[in-house]
């Protein structure tokens, strides 16, 4: 399953119908709200750590160039590889060919979004290399063949009744009859299957949330102790991330480690926090390390009006404060970074006819900018897409032309004062009982609600006689 | 305050107050009046631009903010009754004009003096208290851009707390959104439905019989769905409660 982002309106309508999304997306606000509330209360003073965060992720995105020819270096006097790939092609031919080269048939997988953008699983198991998804979000979304529907909870959108049946349809070979209701049962069984997993695996392939230039070191915080599994068992460990995630060293990352999981999941710090610098040489660790930088689009934005996106460290805060996100979920972006990252981001990175919707899809409230903790002003860069969107003759004309129309005579403050006048006796004779339930130009407006009626006369004309 | 004993204020009445509701003006005004200042309504006001800005239409929302900031440079202060128009010549205006040396000047120095009417009266004319009177149970909604783009919260609620017979109930998710945001309304109507939708149930529960708020706009939306939905509760603009308006017809009463 995966929808089209051109089709983002018809899909939000489809997801506002769904009777299991709603609950499972009010968790938005009990789960990380709150707990991102009760962090940053927690933590004391937070703003200055977002004005440090959005330092560093600035002094980064400014000085890529310089910062990954130096994490390059780092890593290969530490005995691994960097490969950079252009675009999402390149990354997958990149990641086969590592694979090959070792002869892995099976490889796991810690959670990745990058490896989603790419659409990795699929190219790998029609090249007859099974990936196996280790983190429990994931791995139930790939049984359910379904995308993430948020970055950092992946099966956000699903009950845990519809995990259990995800799971009976799936594990066949357990007893039709075992009892699932308890959430630690689904997380024992999945456990339980996970682990032959880990030991048969060849490779290991997990994302970074962080590239210390300095050290040479990729850095993934995890929650499930996956991450290190799937890194550290299988001789060959595959480290896929986006080039903007470098920064220049530990004392940044450090930092933003401070950020990251308090304004993600609300937790001082996650369970794990693994710092991958290069080949063990020891008989416990990988022997061969990899880092595949993948472009995909970010460096274009470099120089741009959409160049602070960069700054972002994927924490979904932005995601899990969105009203528009809550009301809708993941699926109807039909994209791997949805939300307000998506909506800033996407346009840029896929293409302002493909998503245009997800620009145009907020109320500019604002919340995702307030709690973003690098201050991307995502409202800005989503208003300059739809800046590029008009300007290209892409926005939908029945808009365009309502406005020109309304532009015209705003600019003419005679003509809008006539306007204006006959308007709200219009608007008042229409109106029954006090409303106008219809007017056949603003569709839009009337499918959901009627439109007060206007008290029948404007300020200026009732300002001007008494006056 | 400024040039005379008597602030001349600039009064953006904004073009839903100007077409749907021109009570909320004349609350605005006495208002003002009230806290000392001459009000003066400039006729070649229309809107202040920000359909056409928030649509990425820039030469359609520079030429009208152009004849905004002419309009209006010459008073003391610019109040709008309204966080939203507020917010747009305040932030909105200099992020409009950061490149073109000519206006840049011109949209700071009015950015500087524009006002949303609550935080004006509050903190700019030192009002703490108002004589009216509303015995109802009401709950406040705060506007995105008078939350977030203007740090409009305690100001209205300093004023309301004075109303005779006033009780204040607060929302659950006052930090919420109501689902209006413009064009998003009518580009994206079940969604903003939904937002809404949880609104107005947010509203309900606290068992409050009005619901003020200091944007028409939103208004407009809540009322709208309201009276769409079959919901009763009474919608005003905090401005006419806080000049003694609050027993005259409520927005889309019959």
């Amino acid at each position: 399953m995966s929808l089209d982002p051109r089709a983002f309106a018809e899909n939000a309508r489809a997801a506002l119908k769904d009777p299991l999304l709603k609950p499972a997306l009010g968790r938005l606000k009990t789960h990380f709200g709150a707990g991102r509330a009760y962090a940053v209360h927690a933590y004391g003073d937070f703003e200055p750590l977002r004005e440090a965060g959005k330092a560093i992720r600035d002094y980064a995105v400014t000085h890529l160039d310089e910062l990954l020819v130096q994490f390059e270096a780092s890593v290969g006097a530490r005995g691994g590889t960097v490969h950079w790939a252009r675009d999402a092609g390149e990354a997958r031919r990149v990641i086969l060919s590592i694979l090959q080269d070792v002869g892995a048939g099976t490889v796991t997988k810690g959670k990745s979004m990058v490896t989603e953008e790419i659409q990795l699983n699929p190219f790998l198991e029609a090249n007859g290399i099974v990936p196996v998804e280790t983190d429990l979000g994931e791995y139930i979304i790939q049984l359910r063949n379904e995308p993430p529907s948020h970055i950092i909870a992946p099966a956000f959108h699903l009950s845990k009744e519809q995990v259990a049946e995800t799971f009976r349809t799936s594990h066949t070979a357990l007893d039709p009859a075992r009892n699932l209701v308890e959430r630690n049962a689904l997380v024992q069984e999945a456990r339980g299957i996970l682990r032959a997993q880990f030991e048969r695996a060849d490779a290991g392939i997990t994302g970074a949330n962080f590239l210390s230039a300095k050290e040479g070191a990729a850095i993934i915080v995890t929650n499930e102790g996956n991450g290190d599994l799937t890194r550290l068992l299988p001789k060959t460990h595959i480290v896929v991330t986006g080039i903007e995630k470098v920064v220049a060293d530990m004392d940044d990352v450090a930092v933003l480690l401070r950020l990251l999981p308090r304004s993600a999941t609300g937790q001082a710090i996650s369970t794990y926090v693994s710092v991958m610098a290069g080949p063990t040489g020891e008989s416990d660790g990988p022997e061969n390390f990899h880092v595949v930088l993948v472009d995909n689009g970010r460096s274009s934005l470099i120089g741009t009006e959409a160049q602070d996106v960069l700054r972002c460290i994927r924490c979904s805060a932005c995601m899990n404060h969105c009203p528009i996100y809550g009301a809708v979920g993941g699926h109807a972006y039909g994209a791997t970074y949805m939300g307000p990252i998506g909506a800033a981001l996407n346009p840029g990175t896929m293409g302002v006819a493909e998503t245009a919707h997800h620009a145009n899809a907020s109320t500019f409230c604002g919340r995702c900018a307030e709690v973003c903790p690098v201050m991307i002003p995502l409202p800005k860069i989503m208003r300059h897409w739809r800046a590029v969107e008009y300007a290209s003759g892409l926005a939908p004309k029945a808009i365009t032309r309502g406005l020109s129309f309304w532009a015209f005579a705003a600019k003419r403050p005679r003509l809008y004062r006539l306007g204006a006048r006959i308007a709200a006796r219009a608007l008042k004779l229409m109106s029954r009982r006090g409303a106008v339930r219809s007017v056949p130009v603003s569709n839009g407006w009337f499918a959901v609600r009627d439109f007060p009626a206007p008290q029948g006369r404007t300020f200026q004309e009732l300002w001007k006689a008494r006056r | 305050m400024s040039t005379s004993p008597r602030p001349r204020i600039g009064l953006f009445v904004t073009c839903l107050v100007d077409l749907v509701r021109p009570q909320v003006g004349f609350a605005a005004a006495a208002l003002l009046e009230r806290a000392g200042c001459d009000v003066e309504v400039p006729a070649a006001q229309t809107c202040c631009g920000q359909p056409a800005w928030n649509s990425g239409i820039d030469a359609d929302a520079k030429d009208i903010a152009r004849a905004v900031i002419a309009a209006f440079e010459g008073f003391d202060y610019v109040v709008a009754p309204s966080g939203s128009c507020a917010g747009m010549i305040k932030r909105h205006y200099p992020e409009m004009f950061e490149k073109d040396a000519a206006w840049l000047p011109r949209a700071r120095a009015l950015a500087a003096k524009t006002h949303e009417l609550m935080s004006f009266l509050v903190k700019v004319c030192g009002m703490t208290g108002v004589t009216a009177a509303y015995a109802k149970k009401v709950c406040y909604h705060d506007s995105c851009s008078s939350l977030r783009e203007m740090g409009v919260k305690a100001e209205p609620r300093a004023l309301l707390a004075t109303v005779d017979g006033l009780s204040l109930a607060e929302l659950t998710d006052a930090q919420v959104c109501c689902g209006f945001g413009g064009l998003f309304s009518v580009k994206y109507p079940e969604i903003s439905e939904r937002m809404a939708d949880d609104k107005i149930a947010d509203a309900c529960a606290t068992g409050a019989d009005a619901l003020l708020g200091g944007d028409l706009g939103c208004l407009l939306h809540l009322k709208g769905r309201m009276q769409r939905a079959g919901k009763a509760l009474e919608v005003r603009h905090v401005a006419e409660v806080l000049a003694g308006m609050g027993g005259e017809k409520a927005l889309g009463e019959p």
